[in-house]
């Protein structure tokens, strides 16, 4: 005979949380960061093609941990958002900010209703014209968003990641530099590592263009 | 159940953005502009295009016209498609200017979705699309028809793409030209056109027969030295597509009219 039990709401959301989490943490870190150049986006990624770190908009880009197969779709559901809104209205009229609340929404509705919480946290970034104008953003499983500059870090082992860079985040540092420190500071950081780099290009973003671009990968720092 | 927002494109169209609003928003896909043929509304008129050794190149003249009435002195009718490819256009201008605009928009939401770019023939398969789509108003209404340039990114290959209002798509051989001029442009590239100009004789091949154009089409506008109007031109190469700067077309343009005797009569 089919029984069920009574199962607190506190209890029902804690589960979910736990099991969203630890699909999280099994995820290597993502590092979001602000530098005089633009926002350099870093993390470890032994594969080519399979990226974590990707373009959005003009001025925005996106870093994701977790399930492959939803963050790729949370992805190209972010890219047909900021399209639509950018043909609809004007390129200038995406913002990072719109971007997040569509998730926020998103992952939001999932993680009270769907058959299980997505296991993925974003990080969205948009450059600005200056350094105090870059917005970085995080969205968890939940909805959860918060703001934090100039560094932000998601994935596993990513608050204290967060903690040591942002002690000493010097945002005006060369790209270069600013990559070599996001790098050194990683938890079990060896000397033979893939890693996936891309920046948002300031001085692009100011001249109205696609500012995202992949850098050559580093096989070690 | 609430479950991952999904495209609804079919299989293997996930990554085009016109089947995206066609499915979702398709108040936001340009309806073809029916009952409207004898009202009169902007017009933009003639675009050129010629190979050369290592590129294309794509000019196009700044006037707008509206029935006998000059709508625009400084419309801007070639646009970058992506970053090897560039598009000119032609007839009603509106329409014109918004299929320029979503087929930039389809070229990088592909880009986006799939991290590569699409061949250059996939790209004006795509446009074809967005020509075709104009057809219902073919007869009572308004039209505009695009000429796409390009280098494949893969192979190097530069190629010029002419469309016709069913959708047909043309490769054309050394150069081409549309809009009200193009009979006269048609005759000069003929007469000017050879087989491996550098990059600076097909600038002056294309100012040229725009300047022959202008000549004989009243909907076409020569280069402008008094209020300093001069013809939009890019190039493509393999390194990407670049406005060729307005000085050195000014200079250009001013040198033929200068051997012309133009300004002497």
């Amino acid at each position: 005979m089919n029984q069920s039990f009574y199962v607190s709401p506190q209890q029902l959301m804690k589960d979910r949380a736990d099991f969203a989490r630890q699909g999280i943490s099994r995820g290597k870190p993502v590092v979001l960061a602000s530098c005089a150049a633009g926002i350099v986006l870093v993390t470890e990624n032994s594969s080519t093609s399979l990226r974590k770190l990707s373009e959005i908009y003009d001025r925005i880009g996106l870093g994701a941990v977790g399930r492959y197969n939803e963050f790729e779709a949370l992805r190209q559901n972010g890219v047909r958002y900021a399209d639509t809104r950018g043909y609809a209205y004007d390129r200038a009229d995406v913002t990072a900010r719109g971007l997040v609340s569509h998730y926020a929404g998103i992952l939001g509705e999932l993680f009270l209703t769907g058959a299980k919480p997505l296991e993925v946290e974003i990080a969205v970034a948009e450059v600005g014209a200056s350094l105090d104008d870059d917005r970085l953003y995080r969205v968890s499983f939940d909805g959860t968003v918060t703001e934090s500059t100039p560094v932000i870090v998601i994935g596993g082992g990513a608050e204290q990641l967060q903690q040591r860079l942002s002690s000493e985040w010097d945002s005006q540092r060369p790209l270069d530099d600013a990559i070599t420190a996001i790098q050194s500071a990683w938890t079990d950081a060896t000397g033979e590592m893939a890693w996936e780099t891309a920046v948002l290009d300031r001085d692009r973003a100011a001249v109205g263009g696609r500012s995202f671009r992949r850098r050559t990968r580093h096989g070690r720092h | 159940m609430t479950s991952l927002p999904h495209t609804g494109a079919a299989p293997g169209l996930e990554a085009s953005f016109l089947a995206h609003l066609q499915q979702h928003q398709p108040q936001l896909v340009p309806a073809p502009v029916t009952g409207l043929a004898e009202t009169p509304v902007p017009h933009a008129t003639t675009i050129v295009a010629l190979l050369y050794q290592g590129g294309v190149i794509m000019a196009g003249d700044r006037r707008a016209t509206m029935g006998t009435t000059i709508a625009s002195s400084r419309m801007e009718k070639v646009f970058p498609a992506d970053t090897h490819s560039v598009v000119g256009v032609s007839g009603a201008a509106g329409i014109a200017l918004d299929m320029a605009r979503l087929f930039a928009v389809e070229l990088e939401h592909y880009e986006k979705i799939e991290g590569t770019e699409l061949s250059l023939l996939g790209k004006a398969n795509r446009l074809a699309a967005l020509v075709r789509a104009q057809l219902p108003a073919l007869s009572q209404g308004l039209v505009a028809l695009p000429l796409f340039a390009g280098v494949d990114a893969i192979t190097g290959a530069a190629r010029i793409i002419s469309f016709d209002i069913t959708g047909g798509r043309y490769q054309e051989h050394h150069h081409h030209t549309i809009g009200s001029g193009s009979p006269y442009a048609r005759g000069s590239l003929k007469k000017l056109w050879s087989p491996g100009l550098a990059e600076d004789d097909a600038l002056r091949v294309a100012v040229h027969a725009l300047i022959d154009a202008a000549d004989d089409d009243a909907a076409t506008s020569g280069p402008d030295s008094r209020r300093r109007i001069w013809p939009v031109v890019y190039t493509v190469t393999a390194d990407g597509n670049e406005r060729v700067d307005e000085a050195r077309v000014a200079s250009v343009a001013e040198q033929i009219m200068d051997q012309r005797g133009d300004d002497r009569s």
